[in-house]
């Protein structure tokens, strides 16, 4: 099977009313990195929340690795390790115990070499014997890391995983996801970050509103996002393109005032030197010229629209 | 059945007794203390025997009672309401842990609590009352029973509480009258017949009636409804629990 986990129809209304996911239909492939990209309010804490079984779906299915979350949850959630957006932890417990303690809920047993690898990639070896209280959010956050670890995930959720975190848990925590991914384990997070999503994703997947817009490899949504239009205001209106230049590609405006040429930031060549030339021998002549580049917000606004 | 898990839980529980050695087991033990010294030692001395026993034996079966079932509660209430509050709930949620093992994990933990607890407070009595306990085996099984019993109520407490202060209102406001009024001091034989009928609707009299009979052979009701009425309301709380983990209540949105 290719899906390590596989989403269908999924939707859910909280008791409020709220509609917070739309007929959701997902497929994650085994040992990828997926990012979850989306504003504030999307509906990424609660899909994950309801593949971990913390939230209860209104309708659909979810099968990870074909183990269906709610008749063979056990299997299911065996498989899955889970770094929730919030911090939160307990506050007398050493680290060693609070992570220890995770590894046997999952039933797994005891294994202190492996516990101790976890908390070494975590830096948090020489703080395993202090109190989770005694602690500083930087420090919870790599335990709460540690405890999806605990048990040798296949699968791990990384909810928002560098929201408000300093400069050096960012680093590690890139570093820790590209070891597992060497590992195979599937890694899913959740970002509104573009950047973010384009620094470690495999594939990224837009949310918004409750819908999954688009699912995409990273590099060809990063080449969507790279694009920039060029406009060329003209100093004489054009009846047509003339042939000269249809391999470039290029739009005319309805007034034929502008002529606009759509090209990648990230390619090698832009091709815009070449039309500048060609524009030029065809004796187009421009008074002005400028160049527009679509943001996120934009982008999540033509997705949504495309889909009406 | 993820044994592991449930081993996870209840050791958990029981090192978080531990850190609270003083406030789980000293100060149960310094309140029957007093309890011995003022109904024990001032009032019993001016009271004549009851049912042809001690007035201070008397009262044991019911103070024992008393701090069972208000720290069974407690104990379990808080065991499960303190992660919910401060959302590490999350983890047991997400883990492969059945509800069934949920419970034994967090109630089998609180009703152990108390259960020690029930024989300090045991081994305290002696050393200001001779006892007597002529059904050792019932009087294990009723303390055992109770614990199991009322731990589970305490859950039931503990998740339907959205705020500490319903956590301590059914404690507070229903169990404990319950229980003084319930005949922890006194025969409700020695009441006028209209409260003695009224006492026949309180479920603790059938308990601590019950726990009574395991020391001294005498009871207000008979014993049989003792184990009726504690096994009634042990199966009411499981099938409350049952309902709870179906729908996923004020655990799951
Ligand atoms: N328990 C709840 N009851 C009602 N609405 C909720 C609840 N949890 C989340 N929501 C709403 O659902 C929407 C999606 O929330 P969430 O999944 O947390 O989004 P994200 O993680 O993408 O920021 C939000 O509008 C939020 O207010
Ligand atoms: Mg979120």
């Amino acid at each position: 099977m290719n899906s390590v986990l596989s989403i269908s129809n999924l939707s859910k209304t909280y008791a409020s009313g709220f509609q917070a996911l739309r007929n959701v239909d997902l497929e994650i492939r085994r040992g990828e990195i997926f990012a979850l990209l989306g504003p504030n309010g999307a509906g990424k804490t609660t899909l994950i929340s309801i593949v971990c079984g913390l939230v209860n779906a209104s309708t659909g299915r979810v099968l990870v690795d074909g183990h269906d979350i709610v008749t063979d949850y056990r299997a299911a959630r065996s498989m899955i390790g889970l770094v929730p957006q919030e911090l939160t932890t307990d506050a007398f417990e050493t680290v060693w115990a609070t992570v220890s303690f995770t590894r046997a809920l999952f039933g797994k047993k005891p294994d202190p070499e492996h516990i101790r690898n976890v908390l070494e990639g975590l830096s948090l070896w020489d703080k395993r014997d202090s109190r989770l209280i005694t602690l500083s959010g930087g420090m919870k956050r790599r335990v709460m890391i540690a405890k999806a670890l605990s048990h040798e995930p296949q699968i791990l959720f990384l909810d928002e995983p560098t929201a408000g975190v300093d400069v050096e848990l960012r680093r590690d925590m890139w570093d820790l996801v590209e070891g597992l991914r060497k590992t195979g384990v599937t890694i899913i997070l959740t970002t509104h970050y573009i950047e973010e999503a384009e620094q470690m994703a495999d594939r990224v997947g837009v949310i918004a509103r409750g819908e999954i817009i688009l699912v995409e490899e990273k590099i060809e949504l990063m080449r969507k996002l790279g694009r920039k239009q060029l406009s060329l205001h003209l100093q004489k209106p054009l009846e047509r393109i003339p042939q000269s230049l249809e391999h470039h590609h290029l739009e005319l405006s309805a007034d034929g005032m502008y002529l606009i040429y759509t090209y990648d930031t990230r390619a090698e060549r832009t091709g815009i030197t070449r039309l500048l030339g060609d524009l030029n021998e065809a004796g187009i002549r421009f008074r002005d010229l400028h160049t527009s580049q679509k943001s996120l917000e934009e982008i999540f606004v033509d997705l949504v629209r495309d889909r009406r | 059945m993820n044994l592991r898990a449930v081993a996870a839980i209840y050791g958990f529980e029981m090192a978080r007794a531990r850190r609270t050695l003083l406030q789980s087991i000293v100060s149960p033990v310094v309140s029957t203390s007093l309890y011995f010294v003022v109904f024990g030692a001032a009032i019993g001395s001016r009271i004549t025997e009851i049912d042809g026993i001690s007035y201070g034996a008397f009262i044991v079966p019911g103070l024992i009672m008393l701090m069972l079932l208000t720290q069974s509660i407690s104990n379990a209430a808080f065991g499960i309401y303190f992660p919910k509050f401060t959302g590490t709930i999350y983890e047991v949620l997400s883990a492969p842990v059945s509800y069934l093992e949920i419970v034994l994990g967090y109630v089998g933990a609180a009703a152990s609590k108390s259960i020690i607890l029930g024989l300090i407070i045991l081994a305290t009595a002696s050393l200001f009352v001779p006892l007597r306990i002529e059904h050792p085996l019932w009087m294990v099984f009723f303390l055992m029973l109770t614990a199991a019993t009322f731990s589970l109520f305490g859950f039931i407490i503990g998740i339907w509480a959205d705020g500490f202060e319903k956590l301590q209102l059914v404690p507070l406001l229903i169990v404990t009258p319950l229980t003084f009024l319930g005949g922890s001091f006194y025969s409700i034989d020695m009441l006028p017949p209209v409260w003695r009928t009224v006492s026949l609707f309180n479920p603790v009299v059938y308990l601590i009636s019950g726990f009574r009979w395991s020391f001294y052979g005498v009871s207000d009701v008979n014993v049989v409804w003792s184990l009726a009425a504690t096994g009634g309301f042990l199966v009411a709380c499981l099938v409350i629990v049952a309902r709870i983990f179906r729908t996923g209540y004020r655990l799951k949105t």
